[in-house]
């Protein structure tokens, strides 16, 4: 029940953006990001002296990515207002990168006036159909009464379930409409959504703690689900009975601590080793809320093929899709976890374990020291000056592997970076949104040239909101992880990928009011992060790498993970099948 | 295409706008060719029945079936299996001729056709019965001449007790 709502005086008459308002307020919706024009201006109108803090960013994908990165911090929706047509599609790639990764989001659109939708009216775009197949749901608002109903729903869908971005599209002449509706807290009417809180059935985890009998070499894989889900604890307890080991997917990354000693860190294109050895040789995996992603599971006919496969997963949908489990249960990771612990003894993993150790010490993780400044060494820097307790962000290309592969993670929600969408511009703007969320904490954005280049407008919002993020610019003058392909699948043609001629950032981030710092060699990195990452308000660390690294371990896309290379084969490589 | 199975999927919808769009792009993304489509009250004005056929492999059915199934607006989609009562409805436009009028006349009870008006010169036929059967007497009256035709599309209902 939204109290704060229902006991608002309706006495004095309201319009449409004022219930909207209203009932947002009554969520306890602390932040909108967003970016006004003329459909939105009733909305911006109305959170004139509301409790809710409006964040004016530079662009609405920024204000995106921002709502997603208080989303992935907090748990709680991420809201973003942009005005019709172009503020509208502009939201488009932010509303995506949120589906993609389950971050709940409202996307509320300002919409041309009813009586001219479909007339090509001027800034009239059709977002709802636009952004179909990329929300868990929308609305087009036809009634000013329906608003309250609708942002229920909305507030209730976007978290509940599978978490994900609902738009809602709301013309001018609706929201500027008397509000003569009974309540700001009516009853919602959505027949067809049963699935918020799937209870997991019994029978199938008992039927799954079965599976466990007998085996010698269990793996667990912890994907984005248990974040959601908050279930570490219990992944914890299931580990340590079972002796099993633990690898994460990108998205999964803290939830159970990578500093554990059963912890193989990241597997898949570009995890450890270890971790894809773990997959090779495994007898049982227990993906707890992964969808077998094709980062880790680049040739399904090759994958874990000794293996008994087990799945939980919230999303029904996913069973089957790319794995077909030997036993699933439907429910949400931490519930099912706290289940199966009961169910389950503890096996005789010692050797398996041992296996694993010789994995770790025959192929570390590493990076040299001597030949120039690496992005590796940057990365660890940062971890052990940070003391691995920062919130960090990521960006999108080879930093962020290897931010994944050397910045270890031990707390769920501490780990925000594009996994599904693979969206470049990210990285800052969410660091930017953890930051609202998490006032106290350090945050990190780690982000590429390139990237970097793409969103890096968000400094004003940073300068002007006082906001200490710590911008790390891996700077290679490369869109790195394309010329790395080009490099090993392309014989090196490369093609689109020199970033030559990148701005001085430090002069750049100085223009924006935020304080800039500049390494460049193995021997100062160390000082220069400890200034930046002491430094009280925002700033820009200009991190000058070498620029030809590659990141390895690597699988080629589209195979498993038998094709796992550790360092640059001197042999030609085929082209890779998989899709990128 | 042609090798693949064809399929009978029954939805039930809230009716809301943009129910259909959604269901079309589940089906439309997986490459999924839908035969027909029919949208239909139900006894209930808040919800629509859709029956839609659509043709394709086994294991991308069960994706869009739980993809439906998944959409807000959707309260529950299945494949139906064979304990339903099926119907669709034909028209068919041809030359009015004795010998049509005789074809029809013979085939009135075998295959539920009647001529439903004759004007200008041309017959309308009309049939009612199983997707089968209507293709069944379609081939048939090709060799007479067939001007026109249009189908409804497959609806079904389930047998017995069990709602649809
Ligand atoms: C919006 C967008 N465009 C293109 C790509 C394809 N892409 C993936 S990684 C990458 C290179 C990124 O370069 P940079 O930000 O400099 O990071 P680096 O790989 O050099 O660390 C590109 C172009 C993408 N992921 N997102
Ligand atoms: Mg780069």
């Amino acid at each position: 029940m939204n109290k704060e709502a229902a006991k608002t005086p309706s006495k004095k008459a309201i319009n449409g953006a004022e219930a909207l308002i209203k009932c947002l307020e009554g969520f306890g919706v602390e932040y909108i990001w967003g970016l006004s024009g003329g459909a939105a201006i009733p909305i911006f109108d109305a959170l004139v002296g509301s409790k809710i803090k409006l964040i004016l960013t530079r662009h609405e994908q920024g204000a995106t990515h921002m709502a997603d990165g208080y989303a992935r911090v907090t748990g709680k929706p991420g809201v973003v207002l942009v005005t019709s047509g172009p503020g509208a599609t502009n939201t488009v790639t932010g509303i995506l990168t949120a589906m993609m990764d389950s971050v709940p989001m409202i996307v509320l659109t300002g919409q041309t006036i009813t009586s001219m939708l479909g007339k090509d009216a001027f800034q009239e775009a059709d977002i709802s159909g636009i952004t179909m197949p990329v929300v868990k749901h929308s609305y087009l608002v036809k009634n000013t009464n329906d608003i309250p109903r609708i942002v229920k729903e909305a507030w209730h869908i976007c978290q509940t379930g599978r978490p994900g971005p609902v738009l809602i599209d709301l013309p001018k002449d609706i929201t500027s409409a008397p509000f003569s509706g009974d309540s700001l807290d009516p009853e919602m009417d959505i027949p067809g959504y049963k699935k918020d809180t799937p209870s997991p059935h019994k029978a199938d985890i008992v039927k799954m703690a079965k599976f466990f009998k007998g085996k010698k070499k269990p793996l667990l894989l912890v994907g984005h689900g248990a974040v959601l889900s908050n279930a570490g604890a219990a992944i914890k307890k299931l580990a340590e009975k079972l002796g099993a080991p633990v690898t994460n997917t990108l998205l999964g990354k803290g939830e159970f601590p990578e500093t554990h000693p059963l912890s193989l860190g990241m597997l898949g294109m570009h995890g450890t080793a270890y971790a894809n050895k773990a997959l090779i040789n495994c007898d049982l995996i227990l993906s707890i809320g992964s969808r077998w992603d094709d980062r880790i599971n680049g040739n399904n006919n090759e994958f874990c093929v000794n293996a008994k496969k087990l799945h939980i997963d919230v999303d029904f949908s996913e069973i089957n899709k790319i794995v077909k489990p030997d036993a699933w249960v439907v429910g949400q990771a931490r519930e099912v976890v706290e289940e199966l612990v009961k169910l389950v003894d503890p096996l005789d993993t010692a050797d398996w374990l041992k296996e694993l150790e010789y994995y770790k010490k025959e192929f570390p993780l590493k990076y040299s020291k001597t030949n120039g400044l690496t992005a590796q060494q940057v990365i660890d820097t940062c971890y052990k000056v940070t003391q691995g307790r920062a919130i960090v962000s990521t960006d999108v290309g080879q930093h962020q592997m290897w931010a994944a592969q050397f910045y270890l993670s031990d707390k769920g929600n501490y780990w925000l970076s594009s996994g599904g969408a693979g969206t470049m511009g990210y990285g800052f703007p969410a660091a930017v949104g953890a930051q609202f969320a998490a006032p106290k904490d350090l945050v990190v954005a780690i982000v590429g040239d390139g990237g970097f280049q793409m969103t890096l407008y968000e400094l004003s919002t940073v300068f002007i909101h006082k906001l200490p993020v710590k911008v790390l610019i891996i700077d290679n003058k490369y869109l790195g992880m394309v010329r790395q392909w080009q490099e090993l699948f392309f014989d090196n043609r490369l093609s689109g990928v020199d970033l030559e001629g990148n701005p001085d950032f430090v002069k750049l981030a100085e223009a924006y009011g935020v304080k800039g710092f500049h390494m460049d060699k193995p021997e100062n990195c160390e000082s220069v992060m400890r200034d930046a990452m002491n430094y009280k308000g925002p700033c820009v660390i200009h991190a000058e790498v070498i620029k030809e690294d590659n990141v390895f371990p690597m699988i080629p896309a589209g195979k498993s993970a038998f094709h796992m290379i550790v360092e640059k084969p001197t042999t030609k490589m085929e082209k890779p099948s998989g899709s990128t | 295409m042609d090798t693949l199975p064809l399929h009978t999927i029954s939805v039930l919808v809230a009716n809301k706008p943009g129910v259909l769009v959604r269901i079309a792009l589940v089906f439309a993304r997986r490459g999924y060719n839908i035969n027909s489509l029919v949208v239909s009250p139900t006894i209930n004005p808040k919800f629509s029945r859709m029956t839609i056929t659509a043709k394709g492999d086994l294991e991308t059915l069960e994706q869009i079936i739980k993809n439906v199934n998944k959409l807000i607006d959707v309260i529950h989609c299945e494949e139906h299996p064979a304990n339903t009562v099926e119907k669709e409805l034909a028209l068919l436009k041809t030359k009015a001729s004795p010998a049509v009028k005789a074809f029809v006349a013979k085939n009135a009870r075998k295959f539920h056709v009647r001529i439903d008006d004759a004007s200008e010169g041309c017959y309308i036929i009309e049939q009612t019965g199983t997707t089968l059967e209507l293709d069944e007497f379609e081939a048939l009256i090709k060799k007479y001449g067939v001007l026109e035709m249009i189908r409804t599309g497959k609806i079904l209902i389930t047998r017995g007790q069990e709602k649809t």
